[in-house]
């Protein structure tokens, strides 16, 4: 194990599956090295965790950089951590001092029951995407892609939509829990694309309808989400997302 | 040599151009009606699993998806980075179906099976199409069309991008398009669910067995066929551009059930990825081949040269791959800037801390875009830092993410100093073995995408993955799992308590028993790292008879100690990511071995394998066609014992030929 030199004291939540409550426990984590990411340390704790017979804390990751959205850790009161347009998975220690007290929670969302320690059930995300994300264009209906011809500037401003990972830490940072920033990135996305245009009518109404179900609060534009998101989606796509809302709630 | 008995990979008859187009016009179908009463299992939700899976629930098959992350759109697929191939000939630059399938032939060392990589180039286009109507937002040229740029081992411009993000918004495509079938109810989705085993009724694929995550439970699940889309088994090496969670679960206990594993040592190792930093890493990082389109390669032309790059004059640089491949430069394939990589490195040229690092330097082509701005914007003398300024913009226009990653990972702001860059585990070429239809030799059990062994032979070509994700998944397997379930059509669903299914459960149960019950002293990352660092070492990059032997006995002392001494915390009936990670490493501690044992066996050079025994005098890949031209699909017998099979690989359209870049 490579050894560096700081000394923190972590306070993690600990709960053992959703039925259960939780609570902060404390943790060492002696000897990080600046170069480990914020999930390497957690590695280590883990290591040392289970070497010496206890359980180690659950947590999500996957990809570990910063494309899958897996990771979902609260970290000092803010999703991801304290550095802009990273992911848990990216951040690293050297973004924290020697003797830091650190405390990370799970995501907290009525929308996302804790499954264990700092992992969340996001379900309802792939449930709002059903309702309504996509094209309706089966297999083998399409025609030459070059065909379509769309102004760079409209593409480059759906794929900054599109960008989005899924991760749900939008609502994470939501005093309201809303899920606003993530549905309307995929509504605009598809509203910019001619693509977009034969079910925009449907998509937007049924993506909120299944958002309001699942238990995601309003949304008051406070603008956290933005503040918050690792891949910096735009609070331009609420606004549009309500301009369609409105467009389709009145024809 | 003759092609084994067991191995019949069911190739058309006809010409090559015409083999798969004959193949569809006559393919058994299926009729609407029993469509609807034909159950299938698709285990993935990457390009290959999400494709599949939402195609034949639009063709009105049952549907049943499982991945062990939280959502399907989490599948490492979403990873990639650099683009998609397609032989469009968008750029008019001479590009053609032939072209595509003549470079992936080659690239792949002549090691790969020509219809399969001419029925993929063929379909190369349609992809592109299916994923434009979706909405994939693809790079575009200002006029609106289609944007390329150039990827390794060609010489025409055929990849398609969206920034360094390309898989993420294929794969949102393809989930996309799943989530819709799931929201119409034609598939029903299995998230963080394992699959722990195939259940074989009769010799065939019946369904599997899988550990719901979140909860522990064992669950049975019929199928009338079982698609494996499980991804690539890098992460044997532990350290590897896949996610934590890639594994060779599903491949394995299929191989244990009869399914013979492909070419399991052809291993793709990466030129362009962030070195080690330290014992901690858990993973390494890609720097896409697409920055090789900008990015030139160099060392210092002193050895163990401690000036920082940007002090080190032009005149003293060695740009090594310009060197050595004029043809092809810095696009030289994969394999080959890799081992040159590490060749200088090995002879002391290297840098950073570890001196295992190569430079990839963006300065030249900064320059270069920014006088091009200049000249667009009608700037007139423009100050060297205006022109710098403009081209870093351009620059990041291009990789921005890329750099940003980067930097975040370093420390170290790549526009302003060279990148340090260095080979790392990337992509299995190898898997399990699939004949035409992608059907294993398990009747009913079939692979997609990266998982078997197809059509990249010894060594893939950049883009190429995703194109034959999405190629298994929307338009091949649409047709071929015809073939077979045309037959299965009087197959009632068989109910899960038939024994096959409650013996097969059994023994989840007890392999998830004895895991638990070992209680030793040492975590299961402990071995997952000893077991990198063999594989690493000694069948890595480079092979040799001693090293491969070695291994061999020190994988099967590994995988006793682990039996004996990991621990496991918590239980089984919890979610528990540790159980997870020890049941995925013991069954890396029986692949690892197998790949030892093929690349042993494989007393040649192709591609990614690298055998130090033969080379030619200038350090080249020194194949033997006469010998080796064949596919090696390995049968399970018993625990260190694997029985050899040979798929004669036979080029009737192409003259295979010594490789050269040069
Ligand atoms: C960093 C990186 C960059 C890359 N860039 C490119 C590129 O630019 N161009 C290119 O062509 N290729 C690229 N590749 C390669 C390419 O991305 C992969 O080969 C391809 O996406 C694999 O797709 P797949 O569908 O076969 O598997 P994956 O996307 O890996 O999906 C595997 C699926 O199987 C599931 N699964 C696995 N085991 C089990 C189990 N036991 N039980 C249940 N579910 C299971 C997982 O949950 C997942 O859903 C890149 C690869 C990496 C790692
Ligand atoms: S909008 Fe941002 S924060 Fe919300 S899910 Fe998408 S990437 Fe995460
Ligand atoms: S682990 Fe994939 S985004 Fe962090």
């Amino acid at each position: 194990m490579s050894q560096g030199n700081m000394n923190l004291t972590l306070k993690v939540w600990k709960q053992k599956n959703k039925n259960e409550k939780g609570r902060f426990e404390t943790f060492d984590a002696k000897g990080i090295s600046p170069d480990m990411s914020f999930l390497e340390m957690f590695d280590v704790v883990n290591e040392r965790l289970i070497s010496s017979g206890k359980e180690p804390i659950a947590f999500d990751h996957d990809c570990r950089e910063g494309i899958c959205g897996m990771c979902s850790m609260y970290i000092n009161g803010r999703p991801h951590g304290p550095k802009q347009g990273v992911t848990t998975c990216q951040l690293h220690m050297r973004s924290f001092k020697d003797g830091d007290t650190i405390v990370v929670e799970p995501w907290r969302s009525a929308a996302f029951p804790v499954i264990k320690d700092l992992a969340v059930n996001r379900s309802s995300f792939d449930r709002i995407i059903a309702s309504g994300g996509f094209v309706s264009v089966n297999t083998g209906n399409a025609k030459d892609a070059n065909n379509i011809l769309i102004p760079k500037h409209d593409a480059d401003d759906a794929f900054n939509a599109a960008a989005c990972i899924g991760c749900g830490a939008c609502v994470a940072a939501c005093k309201n829990s809303s899920a606003m920033l993530f549905v309307s990135a995929k509504v605009s996305q598809l509203a910019l694309l001619p693509q977009g245009q034969f079910e925009k009518k449907e998509r937007v109404l049924n993506m909120v309808k299944q958002m309001d179900e699942e238990g995601f609060g309003n949304c008051t534009n406070t603008g956290a989400c933005e503040a918050e998101c690792p891949k910096s989606i735009s609070l331009e796509n609420i606004a549009r997302m309500n301009r369609e809302y409105l467009k389709a709630s009145f024809s | 040599m003759a092609s084994s008995s067991k191995l019949n990979a069911k190739i058309p008859e006809g010409t090559l151009e015409q083999k798969w187009t004959k193949y569809r016009s006559n393919v058994h179908l299926v009729n609407p009606a029993n469509k609807r009463s034909l159950e299938i299992i698709v285990v993935g939700s990457g390009l290959a699993g999400s494709s599949a899976a939402a195609s034949l629930a639009e063709m009105g098959y049952k549907v049943k998806v499982f991945c062990f992350q939280d959502s399907p759109r989490r599948a490492h697929s979403i990873a990639a980075q650099g683009g998609i191939n397609a032989a469009k000939n968008y750029q008019n630059d001479g590009d053609s179906v032939y072209r595509l399938f003549y470079d992936t032939i080659k690239g792949g060392d002549y090691r790969a099976r020509e219809a399969n990589v001419h029925r993929l180039a063929e379909i190369s286009g349609s992809i592109i199409d299916q994923c434009g109507a979706q909405g994939v937002p693809f790079a575009r040229e200002y006029g609106g069309t289609l944007s390329n740029r150039s990827f390794g081992g060609t010489q025409v411009q055929r990849t398609f991008y969206a920034a360094g993000q390309t898989g993420q918004q294929l794969l949102l495509g393809a989930y996309s398009a799943l989530q819709r079938q799931i929201g119409m109810g034609a598939v029903k989705l299995f998230a963080r669910h394992e699959m722990m085993e195939v259940v074989k009724i009769d010799g065939k694929a019946r369904g599997i067995i899988a550990r719901d995550l979140i909860t522990g439970k064992l669950e049975r699940h019929f199928g009338h066929a079982v698609l494996l889309c499980t991804g690539g088994y890098g992460n044997v090496f532990y350290l590897s551009t896949n996610a934590m969670g890639c594994n060779v679960t599903a491949a394995w206990k299929a191989h244990k059930n009869g399914a013979f594993f492909g070419n399991p040592c052809y291993t793709q190792i990466h030129p362009t990825c962030i070195p080690v930093s330290g014992d901690h890493q858990s993973k390494l990082t890609l720097m896409s081949e697409s920055l090789r389109n900008d990015g030139r390669i160099w060392t210092s032309k002193i050895q163990n040269d401690a000036r920082k790059p940007n002090d080190i004059p032009d005149e003293e640089r060695d740009y090594f791959l310009e060197r050595r491949y004029p043809a092809f430069g810095n696009l030289v394939p994969r394999d080959v800037a890799s081992r040159a990589a590490k060749e200088r490195c090995d002879a002391g040229f290297g840098s950073g801390a570890s001196k295992m690092a190569v430079y990839l330097d963006f300065a030249a082509n900064t320059e270069r875009y920014g006088k091009i701005e200049t000249t667009k914007h009608n700037l007139h003398n423009p100050s060297k830092e205006e022109i710098i300024r403009l081209g870093k913009a351009v620059i990041k226009e291009k990789y921005g993410n890329l750099f940003d990653m980067y930097k975040q990972i370093t420390g170290e702001d790549p526009y302003e100093v060279p990148m340090r860059i260095y080979p790392a585990v990337h992509y299995t070429m190898g898997g399990l073995w699939v004949d035409y239809n992608l059907m294993t030799t398990v009747p009913g059990l079939f692979a997609l995408g990266e998982a078997n062994f197809s059509d990249h032979g010894a060594n893939r070509l950049g883009a190429s993955a995703l194109m034959q994700g999405l190629a298994d998944g929307y338009f091949v397997i649409p047709y071929t799992i015809g073939d077979y379930l045309s037959e299965e059509i009087r197959t009632k669903t068989i109910s899960t308590d038939n024994e096959a299914f409650l013996i097969a459960e059994a023994k989840v149960q007890d392999h998830i028993h004895k895991l638990m019950n070992i209680k030793g002293s040492k975590p299961v990352d402990h071995f997952h790292k000893r077991l990198g660092k063999i594989m690493w070492e000694k069948c890595g990059m480079a092979r040799n008879k001693e090293g491969l032997n070695w291994a061999i006995s020190e994988i099967t002392s590994l995988r006793k100690e682990f039996w004996s001494d990991v621990c496991v915390p918590g239980e089984a009936n919890e979610f528990n990511p540790e159980l997870e990670k020890a049941s995925r490493v013991a069954d890396f501690l029986e692949l690892g071995e197998l790949m030892c044992i093929d690349a042993l066996d494989r007393k040649e050079s192709c591609g990614g394998h690298f055998r130090e025994e033969y080379q030619t005098e200038e350090g080249e890949a020194l194949r033997d066609d006469k010998n080796y031209a064949y596919v090696a699909a390995w049968e399970y017998k018993n625990e260190s014992d694997f029985k050899l099979h040979k798929e004669e690989l036979n080029y009737e359209n192409i003259k295979i030929a010594q490789r050269s870049y040069k």
